[in-house]
């Protein structure tokens, strides 16, 4: 008999895995690495003003990950500064905002650990709803512009002249990136969510003919280092964040040797 | 005269201090075909950009017939290696296209062989000739190419051309080409825009093409599938496309081009050799 609170950890991660995934080989395919990097550095300010105004945390970290997107949607129209500076500048006073603020919340031990690496197996059944439903929402407007959204990361020239409205889909998904980043950092942290959304997406790349085929892949490697990470830490008493993305890393490093091999087989 | 398909009026563009759109007014109507020439940095693909509405512009507006439908071929596709994409999905990727369709366009612009390999993994001429058969898919109502054989060898740029010349016949569009180069221009344009940040001038390739010096240049056989453009400028370019004395870039005054086809026939080889310097 499963434990209840490894059964919730499995649960909620593999939901978060699978959202991941085709939001992850859009980040991969839009070069947008850094950007989930920044949005997810702005969620400690959202946990330190949460304990500060006395709202739950989760609704802290995504309201100020859809801001942080907002600020950066802006940002990027300027043209003096590049977007990558933009990017660093926002990250990065953001976290030190957020470390000063939380220096304010008294009376409340913040355990910094979980919120830096993730603690899945604290996962509860309010965490479970919000993934599913915000994980359903973000799912479900992805799918309705999937076919737009692709034909602008293809060239935005295309899409422009095919009326698509480019600046308003950029938007919106930046938008579903901030809530997807802001759910899942609960499970794997602020330092290592970028690594759940890429590596699944980057192991995917190897056996993907398509688009979509390498977004639904990236969903079940996603799932897979999940319950790799989570089996680990179970066994060998590893951290268990950590163990998903090394997890992860591990399948990557597999599909891209079985792949060399098979071409090299392929050749002789 | 018929409203036109698209239009762009007193558009203007800065990019920090540089001034990449002067007062740019340009239409295209039904059937038309216009040919935007001119240097390298001239501001064309800007142009082009704006008139779609992927870059907005300072000042002026970009009037678009309602319901207008427009295909459009860049210079050069990339599509990244970490994104995979057959050609069949590739057709596919503003609406759904079933295979017999995609098999039909494909084998339409010579490139049937093509259909499930990868985007990356095609040369510049099948990438663009799978460009053109996505386009037959479209039936646009304006076919918009900018430099749509670059990077595509000398021989393959005429062919490119031709299957161009016929994609256009089929579908009974009007057509905005950029091309880079000054002395590659489809034969049946009706109008050549020679652009470097404001419209320079504009006129009627006819007069140019009859002109012996320019077949003698060219081959007779080219100059029926590609046309010569030449004006006289009263400035001249340099190979970054500055303007070069006659006419600066302080617009206030009247810069007195001639606006006129017919005063085009002299000093072709200038014009050539100058064509060829902007091209290296």
């Amino acid at each position: 008999m499963m434990d209840d609170f490894l059964f919730r950890a499995v649960l909620g991660g593999v939901l978060l895995a699978i959202v991941c995934g085709p939001f992850g080989a859009f980040i991969v395919w839009r070069r947008m690495a850094f950007f989930g990097d920044m949005l997810a550095h702005t969620a400690l300010l959202g946990v330190a003003l949460g304990l500060l105004i006395g709202v739950d945390v989760r609704i802290g970290m995504i309201a100020t990950c859809l801001a942080a997107a907002l600020i950066l949607a802006y940002g990027q129209r300027q043209s003096r500064i590049g977007s990558d500076t933009v990017l660093g500048m926002l990250a990065h006073s953001t976290l030190a905002l957020g470390m000063v603020a939380l220096a304010f919340v008294q009376g409340v031990a913040v355990d910094l650990m979980a919120y830096l690496f993730g603690d899945i197996l604290a996962v509860n059944a309010g965490d479970i709803l919000l993934l599913a439903v915000g994980g359903a929402f973000a799912l479900g407007i992805l799918a309705w512009m999937w076919r737009p959204l692709l034909a602008l990361t293809v060239s935005p020239e295309i899409a422009a002249a095919e009326s698509i409205p480019v600046e308003r889909l950029r938007l919106i998904f930046m938008l579903l990136m901030a809530l997807v980043i802001g759910m899942a950092i609960k499970i794997v942290g602020v330092l290592l969510i970028t690594a759940l959304l890429i590596v699944p997406a980057a192991s995917a790349r190897f056996f993907a003919r398509t688009p979509e085929q390498m977004a639904i892949g990236a969903g079940l490697f996603g799932a897979a280092s999940v319950l790799a990470g989570i089996a680990l830490s179970w066994h060998v008493d590893t951290p268990a964040g950590p163990s998903i993305v090394i997890s992860a890393a591990a399948i990557f490093v597999a599909s891209g040797i079985v792949m060399s091999a098979k071409r090299h087989f392929a050749r002789s | 005269m018929t409203a036109p398909l698209i239009e762009g009026r007193d558009l203007v563009l800065s990019f920090g201090n540089e001034r990449v759109l002067d007062q740019v007014s340009l239409a295209i109507h039904p059937g038309e075909i216009i040919t935007l020439i001119g240097p390298n940095g001239a501001g064309k693909s800007t142009l082009v950009k704006t008139l779609l509405g992927l870059q907005k512009a300072d000042s002026g507006e970009v009037v678009r017939k309602r319901g207008l439908t427009i295909g459009y071929v860049p210079q050069k596709l990339a599509i990244d290696q970490v994104l995979p994409m057959t050609v069949k999905r590739f057709l596919s990727l503003t609406r759904s296209v079933s295979r017999a369709d995609c098999e039909q366009v494909l084998g339409q612009v010579g490139a049937g062989h093509v259909i499930d390999a990868q985007m990356s993994q095609l040369s510049g001429g099948e990438t663009q000739r799978v460009m053109l058969a996505r386009t037959l898919l479209l039936r646009p109502h304006l076919l918009v190419l900018d430099e749509p054989t670059q990077g595509v060898d000398v021989s393959g740029q005429a062919e490119l051309y031709r299957l161009i010349d016929e994609i256009r016949r089929e579908l009974d569009c009007a057509v905005l080409m950029i091309s880079h180069d000054l002395h590659l221009v489809m034969a049946k344009t009706d109008q050549v825009v020679c652009f470097n940040r404001h419209v320079c001038c504009s006129g009627i390739p006819e007069t140019v093409r009859q002109h012996p010096e320019y077949r003698s240049l060219f081959g007779v056989r080219e100059a029926d599938a590609i046309g010569i453009y030449h004006h006289e400028h009263d400035h001249e370019h340099d190979l970054s496309g500055h303007v070069v004395g006659g006419c600066g870039h302080d617009h206030s005054h009247d810069h007195g081009h001639h606006h006129h086809a017919d005063d085009h026939a002299h000093d072709h080889n200038k014009a050539v050799k100058e064509g060829a310097g902007t091209n290296q």
